[in-house]
């Protein structure tokens, strides 16, 4: 499995992240954070609550603001101009833990919105991309409804037909079943395991590490505000080199 | 407690049933909800007879009204001693409650007019999923036509005054792409100075394609309340709505403008402000202009809702999820396209409640202008009508006359509001 997936790898570098620090007024939440990202690449993000991992990648699309340090996302340097911010986000998609539909539009509505108001795509052609990724999500036949008609791991679902109708280079995952039942956090990772099968580069922050085990090629635990240990997740999970990594493992994996 | 007490596996799902049927239908009903206890049945007894004698004695009044009579004491001649009322005094002052004593009367027809392509130009905005959206092009000219039918005049001054605001969108859509606030700003700036610059360009064309113009000071009447009050409804939203933006704005400047105007206008009575459009802008401006009354006290009562419908829509931007900001801004859309087409959209359909209220109790604060001595339909009443010696003392029916008109237009409102938020629900909950 590793090996298969090692292939879709490209050298080519989607996100890269020098010495970047981030302060919330006098607190330190990301410290000398150094990462690359290589195109088509799945990276897990796991670590304690308050570590600054959903942090690490909300600074990624600019939804958090980094205050030292680079960020290189698909070739574009991370400013604060408007515009530079602006078409970073439409190349990166992004799915919430809360979901984040827009209640009073349709689930359809949700999907063509911002292909035709960003990407300027003709109507029509907006519906049919999103029809084809709502297929894909396995939920064309909700596209109708009102976000509020659907059950928590169809709205997540959508959340992500929404965030590829933008054809995204980079798909970022902020804790995408934590907020879900049991019964449907399998729907909602099944999706995220086609999507990389497909070749998507992916950044997870997640807790599900039967997920990260099965579809990640590296895994990064952060604690502090900081990257402790990355490795390839049968390292990670089988030979955990630092302390603080053996005890979060241990307590996460406990049961 | 042996493992056979509990051990259970269930063969055969429950299907749904129905819920059991109890007894229903108006017996029912008078039992809750009139005679549900014997303090209750007393209460709906006594509330009962009440009703009865209230109606038992307004019913002749009523009845008993006189509708043709050329003065109240010719009124009470004909009911002769018995009660009743004398409504003639709507019929024969019927032009002046609506239009005032000065408007000339051969020239009804155009504030009426005015008054139908109202509902022409309100329906595509008030029920888009029925009309046409074509339509809002004429409610995009309405304004500038029913300017030239109320007060007449040449017909360079409205086309001017349209071609002031295309400059103003002209210039947002050019500006739009660098700061929305600032578009805002710079737009309403150009198309002011268009509108001063074209004051010369009309001057002397007073002829050119004119019909009869008639002064400010010759209106009055119900008129006066549905002009300020669609006037000022329609300006005070989305002026509130920018400064409810701006209040909210990352850019000093803007913010502070926005909460220091909120906050004044807040903290003045309305009436003081229509004092000051009377009496005291006079000194301010240079002599010799001739700015309207009519404008200047829609100047002031709109600034004065919009204070207020920017707090209620500031209510309703609190209570939007941060998670809606993010989403917007995760997919690339820019300030102005988060707002127009997530933030607002949510946030004015929490706030109807609230804007609704702002709204009515402006369109009812226009008979405040009776203070300024201007002969709204309390003016008019309070004023010609009663002072002049045919129908001194006739209250009831007039002010009653007065609520009846308010009544239907502010309950309407209310009706149109509830109906619109039944129409955007779409939570399911």
């Amino acid at each position: 499995m590793a090996a298969e997936t090692q292939m879709n790898v490209s050298d080519q570098v989607a996100v890269e992240i020098t010495k970047m620090n981030k302060w919330y007024g006098a607190f330190h939440v990301l410290r000398d954070i150094d990462l690359t990202v290589y195109q088509g690449e799945r990276i897990v993000i796991a670590g304690p609550s308050g570590s600054g991992k959903s942090t690490l990648i909300r600074c990624i699309n600019a939804l958090e603001e980094h205050q030292k340090g680079k960020i290189t996302v698909d070739g574009t340097l991370l400013s604060n101009d408007l515009k530079n911010i602006d078409k970073i986000r439409s190349e990166v998609g992004m799915v919430f833990q809360h979901f984040n539909l827009f209640p009073h539009l349709t689930i359809l509505e949700n999907c063509t919105l911002a292909p035709i108001w960003v990407r300027k795509t003709p109507k029509r052609e907006a519906e049919e991309v999103a029809m084809h990724f709502l297929e894909k999500v396995k939920i064309p036949e909700q596209a109708n409804k009102y976000p509020g008609q659907l059950s928590g791991g169809q709205q997540q679902r959508v959340a992500i037909a929404r965030s590829l109708c933008m054809r995204p280079r980079i798909m970022l995952f902020d804790e995408p079943t934590s907020a879900l039942d049991p019964e449907m956090i399998s729907e909602v990772l099944d999706t995220m395991i086609q999507l990389a099968e497909e070749g998507m580069t992916m950044l997870c922050v997640t807790h599900e590490m039967g997920f990260a085990r099965k579809v990640a090629n590296r895994v990064i635990f952060m604690d502090q505000g900081q990257i402790v240990e990355q490795n390839e997740p049968e390292e990670f999970f089988n030979n955990p080199q630092s302390d603080r990594t053996k005890l979060f493992l241990s307590q996460i994996l406990g049961h | 407690m042996s493992r056979d007490q509990f051990a259970f596996v269930r063969k055969h799902m429950l299907p749904e049933a129905p819920p059991p049927a109890t007894q229903t239908g108006a017996i029912k009903w008078l039992r809750e909800n009139l005679f549900s206890s014997p303090g209750n049945a007393l209460l709906t007894i006594v509330s009962a007879y009440v009703v009865f004698q209230i109606v038992i004695s307004a019913t002749p009044w009523f009845l008993n009204g006189v509708w043709d009579s050329p003065s109240l004491s010719a009124c009470r001649e004909i009911l002769d001693g018995k009660t009743g009322a004398c409504f003639a005094v709507l019929s024969e002052r019927w032009n002046q409650l609506l239009f005032g004593f000065k408007y000339p009367s051969e020239l009804y027809w155009r504030p009426g007019l005015a008054f139908l392509l109202l509902f022409i130009a309100a329906a595509p905005v008030l029920f888009g999923k029925i009309f046409p959206r074509k339509m809002l092009i004429f409610t995009g000219l309405y304004p500038f036509v029913a300017y030239w039918l109320i007060w007449g005049g040449s017909l360079m001054v409205p086309i001017f005054a349209l071609l002031g605001v295309l400059v103003g969108a002209f210039v947002y859509r050019r500006m739009v792409t660098v700061n929305a606030g600032i578009a805002v700003i710079v737009a309403f700036v150009a198309a002011l100075v268009f509108w001063i610059l074209s004051g010369y360009v009309t001057a002397p064309m007073e002829n050119v394609l004119a019909i009869e113009a008639v002064a400010s000071r010759d209106m009055g009447g119900f008129m006066i309340n549905l002009m300020l009050g669609v006037v000022c409804v329609s300006l005070s939203l989305p002026l509130g709505i920018l400064l409810a933006l701006g209040r909210q704005s990352s850019m000093p400047i803007i913010k502070w403008i926005c909460v220091v105007f909120i906050e004044f206008i807040r903290g003045v009575p309305l009436i003081t402000l229509l004092f000051v459009a009377n009496v005291v802008l006079a000194y301010f401006l240079p002599p010799g202009t001739n700015f309207d009354l009519i404008l200047r006290v829609i100047i002031m009562i709109t600034m004065f809702s919009s204070a207020y419908i920017a707090e209620v829509i500031r209510g309703g931007l609190a209570a939007l999820p941060r998670g809606q900001y993010e989403a917007a801004d995760s997919l690339g859309l820019d300030y102005a396209q988060a707002m127009q087409l997530i933030i607002l959209p949510q946030a004015l359909k929490i706030s109807i409640p609230g804007i609704v209220n702002v709204a009515v109790g402006l369109f009812k604060d226009t008979t405040l202008v009776s203070v300024i001595s201007m002969f709204d339909i309390v003016g008019m009443i309070r004023g010609p009508i009663l002072a002049s010696s045919e129908w001194n003392g006739v209250y009831w029916e007039l002010f009653g006359f007065a609520c009846v008109l308010f009544f239907i237009t502010c309950y309407g409102i209310s009706q149109y509001s509830q109906w619109l938020e039944r129409q955007l629900r779409t939570d399911h909950r």
